[in-house]
């Protein structure tokens, strides 16, 4: 097989002992970057990226790369430990992550976690190994109708994910859609309500949105509760790694499934977040542990992050195929690659065999290598809960404010940031549901567009998203998911009645 | 275990933690510095010394890209940025920092609010004068002071290289043929350069497009591949690598003259191969600006050194790759040449703008 003997080399290219020095490098600097809020993966590549000029372009992209995956593991800590996500796609993650970890099970839903990520990025790396050809062409399908489906699919498995009522969901739901359509409309070019500030015409950013509503929200809650002290019989020593690997083989089924849909997720390019989102709910929906999600399941934490993680390894698959980035810190990514010389595109696969096989084989490694070096920091990261919150919480506003601040290096995100955090404090206090409002902030946008891009071309007709295959099926498949809640509850109910 | 050693575990702990905390602020900070110690001592070594400039920047130089990541305004910066390092031209660190909301309107509120500020350079592209005409907010490149013009970039109009069409006349008869509002054509953005170059087209030729925007131009030559759209004006930079694979067909540039690269991009054909529109019946002439500009009432000299910068960074073999491998038009400017020039391609785009009917409603 051609691609075994391309990858041995590979890893002849990147196992040199300079290599694997950039590779501690990178994911430890990807972690730090990954735990702090608001410092996402692509500011930090981008930041990082001058240093990275005067290496060979594989052992620059090793690096960068290992960033990117430090980063991706990060995100999960303080989702966990705080129930404030440090990257967007481990929003889902504090869904359980959190209660776990306010029942003292911090080290085993951080141990699920970094396994959970790493077993993503492991099936997603397998793909690009042996599919990448292949799985390509069918990035290619991909127009503004199929987009659309696949953000259906995402609000429609998000539906029944949380515990509040419908009603509830909905309402927050709706708010995000309009914080979404604040800023520049893509489709007529024109500012939309912007109330002629200026301040708002780059719209609300995601990661502000998030580092207030739940950082701030959880701090402003957490105060009024007389700043307890939580999390204090979190068990910290190494055999809980071992404890919590016995359990993972039984959660297989829900691996496979997010698996497949990051890979999916990020081939397309959806993204990680999506796919953290949509591996959540469709661990929910169809795992016998549905009901207990929320309460701290540990399946609840391992679905959202093999998801996220396939989801942000197979984005560089797009990347280094066509050309187009899967996600912000691919694009990034991609920059780096023409500034060392490297076009991306077709041909890239053919021409610089020695740079991206170099590359795959350093997705395995940068992984093993991210994997032992978060592993071994669980004890660490599970104590800072045993730190008195009174200490806490004043370093965590630091870093929210200092993350709010160098999303796009303003002052006015700061303030932002704190409304953000009164307004997540208010939703707490009536019991509705953040996460609908953040996920429709994230992708609303781009549900927008991709709709009236569909709409454009199709001249204003809805079949349009029936109109092949594969944009049928996901569409499909998308109502059934906004249907399954409702029709499971009358089955049951049916069921109930019938004995 | 007794009460004790819990004890002790505990204060062993709670005084961990913070101290973990601090190192890791420690680290990131320390990590920042050290980069910024090795740079200002590498670059310390080589400067070349008794050069007349009277002004140097003090701190590091922030590089404004009003447009997103990915995209040609960012990737020539990060290019600049990336020469600008290896060849140690500066003495300050060169930070490149997107600011792309509004269409680009963020990047330039930021910079003609930086006022006297020497450390804050832009590169623009036509949404320097395309965004403030579409949505009316409130800037102009005369707020901004002009640096250099670093080269212009070319509109290619392009097809799958699956359909039939071999010239841009069977292209545009094609579209007329299928009838208004059937073909699409794909761009970046909406009421900017690939519209306006649409209208134009559609003007001389009588065809019709549905124009679909799009957030970025790697997204759309990537949706022309996949057959979503019929055809693109994609800059030659954005679609360079499916022509070379033999997805995509270019079928003339919008310029008066053919590019002057001769060297062989695909198996047969080099950009120069590459007949202009106007030899084909479709007299659209469109290039975009890649200018630097400075914030407002900065200094002569100020803005000497930036020139002087820029010329060797012009001067590097790596530029000239870069040029040629974007079938860039080389032309350069700066000083008062430059500013006539911006003065007579707004008044183009302003006619051409409201031609289309795509200025912003006062």
């Amino acid at each position: 097989m051609d691609e075994i003997t391309s990858l041995m080399h590979g890893f002849s290219v990147a196992l040199t002992p300079y290599n694997l020095g950039l590779m501690f490098v990178g994911v430890i600097l990807g972690v730090l970057i990954g735990v702090l809020p608001g410092l996402g993966g692509a500011n930090g590549v981008a930041i990082l990226l001058p240093l990275t000029f005067t290496m060979n372009p594989t052992s620059a992209i090793i690096m960068l790369s290992c960033i990117y995956w430090g980063a991706l593991f990060g995100g999960a800590i303080t989702s966990i430990l705080f129930n404030i996500p440090g990257e967007p796609w481990s929003v889902a993650t504090t869904f359980d992550g959190y209660p776990m970890a306010q029942r003292g099970r911090a080290g085993e839903a951080l141990t699920a976690a970094f396994t959970s990520s790493f077993i993503g990025a492991l099936v997603a790396v397998l793909m690009i190994t042996f599919l990448a050809p292949t799985v390509a062409k069918f990035a290619l399908k991909f127009g503004p109708k199929e987009f659309f489906a696949v953000y259906l699919l995402t609000f429609c498995s998000f539906v029944g994910m949380t515990k509040a009522p419908p009603f509830k969901t909905i309402c927050s739901m709706m708010l995000g859609f309009a914080l979404a359509a604040v800023g520049l409309d893509t489709v007529t070019g024109q500012l939309r309500l912007t109330f002629g500030h200026m301040e708002l015409l780059k719209g609300f950013d995601f990661l502000i949105a998030v580092i207030g509503l739940f950082g701030i929200g959880e701090i402003l809650l957490t105060l009024e509760e007389g700043l307890a002290f939580k999390g204090t019989e979190g068990k910290i020593n190494a055999k809980i790694v071992i404890e919590t690997w016995k359990q993972l083989p039984k959660y297989w089924k829900t691996m496979i499934r997010s698996s497949a849909i990051g890979c999916w997720m990020g081939i397309t390019p959806g993204g990680a977040t999506p796919a953290s989102f949509m591996g959540y709910g469709v661990a929910k929906n169809m795992s016998p542990n549905g009901k207990n999600f929320g309460n701290g399941e540990l399946e609840g934490v391992i679905a959202p992050e093999v998801a996220a993680h396939a989801a942000g390894t197979a984005a560089l698959l797009p990347m280094l195929t066509l050309g187009i980035p899967g996600s912000p810190t691919a694009a990034v990514l991609l920059g780096g690659l023409l500034v060392w010389g490297l076009q991306p595109g077709p041909l890239l696969f053919t021409e610089q065999k020695d740079f991206v096989w170099g590359l795959i084989a350093s997705m395995y490694l940068g992984n093993i290598v991210g994997l032992i070096v978060v592993l071994t920091t669980v004890p660490l990261f599970a104590a800072i809960l045993r730190v008195p919150f009174s200490i806490v919480a004043p370093v965590i506003l630091v870093i929210c404010a200092i993350g709010a601040y160098t999303v796009h290096s303003s002052m006015f995100d700061v303030w932002l940031m704190l409304v953000f955090g009164v307004m997540g404090y208010v939703f707490k206090k009536l019991d509705y549901p953040l996460a609908p409002m953040v996920l429709a902030l994230v992708l609303g946008d781009r549900a927008e567009d991709a709709f009236r891009q569909a709409m454009l071309g199709s001249g204003g007709d809805v079949t349009t998203f029936f109109s092949n295959g594969l944009v049928g099926s996901i569409t499909v498949l998308a109502l059934a998911m906004l249907f399954w809640t409702p029709v499971r509850a009358l089955v049951g109910k049916i069921r109930g009645v019938a004995s | 275990m007794n009460v004790a050693s819990v004890s002790t575990l505990q204060s062993k702990f709670a005084s961990r933690p913070v101290s973990k905390l601090q190192a890791k602020f420690h680290s990131t900070l320390l990590t920042t510095i050290a980069a910024s110690i090795a740079c200002a001592l590498a670059i310390a070594q080589h400067t070349s010394a008794g050069a007349a400039e009277a002004w140097k920047p003090t701190k590091s130089v922030e590089f404004v890209v009003p447009a997103g990541t990915g995209g040609g305004a960012d990737q020539m910066a990060r290019f600049i940025q990336s020469v600008v390092a290896k060849y140690k031209l500066m003495d300050q660190p060169m930070i490149v920092v997107n600011k792309g909301g509004g269409a680009g309107a963020e990047g330039f509120l930021d910079v003609k609010g930086a006022s006297k500020d020497p450390h804050k350079i832009i590169i623009t592209l036509s949404n320097l004068f395309t965004t403030p005409l579409a949505t009316g907010v409130p800037f102009n490149w005369k707020e901004l002071t002009p640096v250099q013009m670093m080269a212009l970039d070319q509109f290619v109009l392009w097809v799958n290289a699956e359909t039939p069409y071999k010239t841009a006349k069977d292209y545009t008869d094609a579209v007329k043929k299928a009838g208004p509002s059937k073909m699409k054509m794909g761009g970046t953005g909406s009421k900017q350069e690939d519209q306006i170059i649409t209208v134009a087209i559609e003007k001389q030729s009588g065809a019709k497009f549905i124009y679909i925007p799009y957030k970025g131009g790697g997204e759309v030559a990537v949706q022309l591949v996949g057959n979503h759209v019929d055809s693109t004006v994609n800059n030659p930079i954005e679609a360079v690598e499916q022509w070379r694979a033999g997805q995509l067909r270019a079928l003339c540039v919008f310029d008066d003259a053919a590019m002057p690269y001769k060297a062989k991009v695909t198996k047969e054909l080099s950009w120069g191969d590459v007949p202009t529109c106007k030899s084909q019946g479709l007299d659209v002439d469109y290039k975009m600006l890649r200018g630097i500009f400075m914030a407002p009432g900065v200094t002569k000299e100020q803005v000497d050194y930036y020139i002087a910068l820029l010329k060797k960074v012009r001067e590097t073999p790596e530029w000239k790759d870069f040029m040629e491998k974007g079938a860039f038009d080389q032309k350069a400017m700066n000083g008062d040449e430059f500013t006539k020039w911006l003065t007579k391609e707004e008044a183009r785009h302003q006619s051409l703008m409201a031609e289309a009917g795509f200025l912003a409603k006062k």
